[in-house]
């Protein structure tokens, strides 16, 4: 079956990114928008367009009835649900099945199977994919602790088993401390949750995030290599890169193969990526989840490789064969994209929406910028604070860093606050030109005074 | 009468969550300082603060409402 209408169940960026692969494989586009947003870009690009109600979300474009009765109604015969909203929401999809047209992803017994954390990771262990190393079940005395931390490997992390939230958990770095804390933990435990199991997990000090882009058409899977996202604020992420240059040709070989191998474990349809902590100290990756979706950071895949991803998703969606074999899928340079939220970079990433007075976006080889603005555009407040996404390629990573400066000194987006300044501290940054960073990294970096100082030095010269 | 403003365009909340009471009911004292309500602007959630003491009048729009800068939100008795 070819999909001949497609109906766009989402909006900012990602839907003008759908749009234009869309049109490029001559569909027809539909796209949705709630009250607020009928004089966004994807709506203007579209080839049609249809209201799903009011401004918040809940209301429109998370509103399940709403989606699928449009869709019905504009003859749509596909959905795509971009990111966010209901993209991994199997109910949603078997809403838009039920209504006779496609969903652009994954099935949603495999959204339900990899959106529960316990059977991703089983399913996980099944395909041969490392997991963060555990106790199997709960462990009531300390000696049962101390034999397991020995298989695990110190430090481990000591958890309440009936706990959550983080609560109660201690790290111990060798056998004495762990002789020490589980008594601790145990009496804590029964205290705070009338249970003094305890669990015992690897941890993994100062990781990186480290994932791997996979395509698959049920039968078949290929990787896209991996991407190193561990520049993150409050577990979002800013900055991401294809490759990662943390990684050994080996390393990244057994991260992407182990990935290809889930993926067809669970006859995977569209784009996924599968998330992993990496330990660089020990070489180790182990795997934490799976995202059923297309993610925001894709365009660094792309231009890593050349392909397509939402074309690609698009297309086996419909039922047919993923366009290429995993030997044709190949890595050049290196690329980074820098997520531009309308945030006050200087006031606490305070949300800044408004109205864009001005835009200039920097043009030329190797520089990409998803977006959805232009100039007199007002930026609801109702959604994400995202607004574009600039991304830029070069030979290796210095070349794709000095790119990325040129390329950020070149973009004005005025009339709102941006977080343009933190990507330009970041950019002069030496531990993140030498690659030196992980997921706990950013935070103490901005909390130490970083940004306001680089941005000052900025304006001075 | 003082009315209570919003700063900041987005969605505006009178609970802090939905299974809570409203912030504040017809009758009830206000306290400079006292919050009155939330507003959501792109999934952040900003606490309304009052301005001015009082008696609570009534809220301005229904939970879940959207607002602009400026709107009001509530309405004080003196």
């Amino acid at each position: 079956m070819q999909i001949k209408r497609l109906f766009i169940a989402n909006r900012g960026e990602i839907a003008v990114r759908i749009i234009r692969a869309a049109q490029g494989m001559g569909i027809t586009t539909i796209q949705s928008y709630s009250e607020a947003d009928s004089d966004m870009l994807a709506v203007r690009l579209a080839d049609e367009s249809i209201c799903i109600g009011p401004a918040p979300a809940a209301k429109s474009y998370l509103n399940i009835a709403a989606i699928v009765q449009a869709a019905t109604e504009s003859k749509a015969d596909a959905v795509h649900p971009g990111y966010g909203f209901l993209a991994e929401n199997a109910g949603f999809v078997r809403a838009v099945e039920a209504a006779g047209m496609r969903f652009v992803g994954p099935s949603a017994d495999t959204i339900d199977r990899m959106g529960d954390k316990v059977a991703a990771r089983q399913a996980a262990e099944a395909a041969g994919v490392p997991v963060v190393p555990g106790s199997k079940g709960r462990l009531d005395a300390v000696e049962d602790a101390v034999s397991i931390a020995a298989e695990i490997g110190y430090p481990v992390m000591i958890k309440a088993a009936a706990g959550g939230g983080g609560k109660g958990i201690r790290i111990a770095q060798s056998e004495e401390e762990l002789r020490k804390m589980a008594p601790q933990a145990q009496a804590e435990a029964a205290a705070s949750f009338g249970d003094g199991g305890l669990y015992l997990e690897r941890a993994i000090q100062s990781p990186r995030h480290i994932e791997v882009q996979i395509l698959g058409d049920g039968e078949r899977a290929v990787h896209c290599f991996e991407r190193e996202c561990s520049m993150q604020r409050r577990r979002q992420k800013v900055w991401e890169e294809a490759g990662a240059e943390c990684l050994s040709e080996e390393t990244r070989n057994k991260l992407c193969q182990t990935a290809v191998a889930l993926a067809e474990a669970v006859g995977y349809v569209g784009a996924g990526t599968l998330e992993y902590l990496y330990d660089s100290v020990t070489a180790e990756f182990f795997f934490i989840e799976m995202n059923t979706r297309i993610q925001v950071e894709h365009p660094v895949t792309e231009m890593l490789t050349g392909i397509d991803l939402v074309q690609e998703m698009i297309q086996v969606s419909a039922g047919e064969k993923l366009s290429m074999t995993q030997d044709q899928i190949t890595r050049t340079g290196h690329a980074i994209e820098v997520r531009i939220n309308a945030e006050d970079p200087l006031m606490q990433f305070m949300p800044w929406p408004g109205q864009v007075t001005t835009l200039q976006i920097p043009q030329g080889d190797g520089i990409r910028f998803d977006h959805f603005l232009y100039e007199g555009y007002q930026i609801p407040p109702f959604y994400d604070s995202l607004i574009g996404k600039l991304i830029v390629h070069g030979k290796d990573r210095h070349e794709a860093i000095a790119l990325l400066k040129t390329a950020l000194q070149g973009l004005r987006i005025e009339g709102v606050k941006t977080t343009i300044p933190l990507h330009l501290a970041l950019v002069d940054d030496h531990q993140v030109l030498a690659d030196d960073f992980h997921t706990q990294w950013l935070e103490p970096w901005l909390a130490q005074g970083n940004l306001t100082a680089q941005t000052q030095k900025g304006e001075i010269q | 009468m003082s009315q209570i403003l919003s700063p900041l365009p987005g969605t505006f909340y009178t609970q802090p969550s939905p299974e809570e009471p409203v912030y504040k009911a017809e009758g009830d004292a206000v306290a400079v300082g006292d919050t009155i309500g939330l507003v959501e602007v792109m999934k952040t959630f900003i606490e309304i603060k009052s301005e001015a003491a009082g008696t609570f009048a009534s809220y301005a729009l229904e939970s879940g409402g959207a607002v602009t800068a400026g709107q009001v939100l509530a309405e004080l008795a003196d």
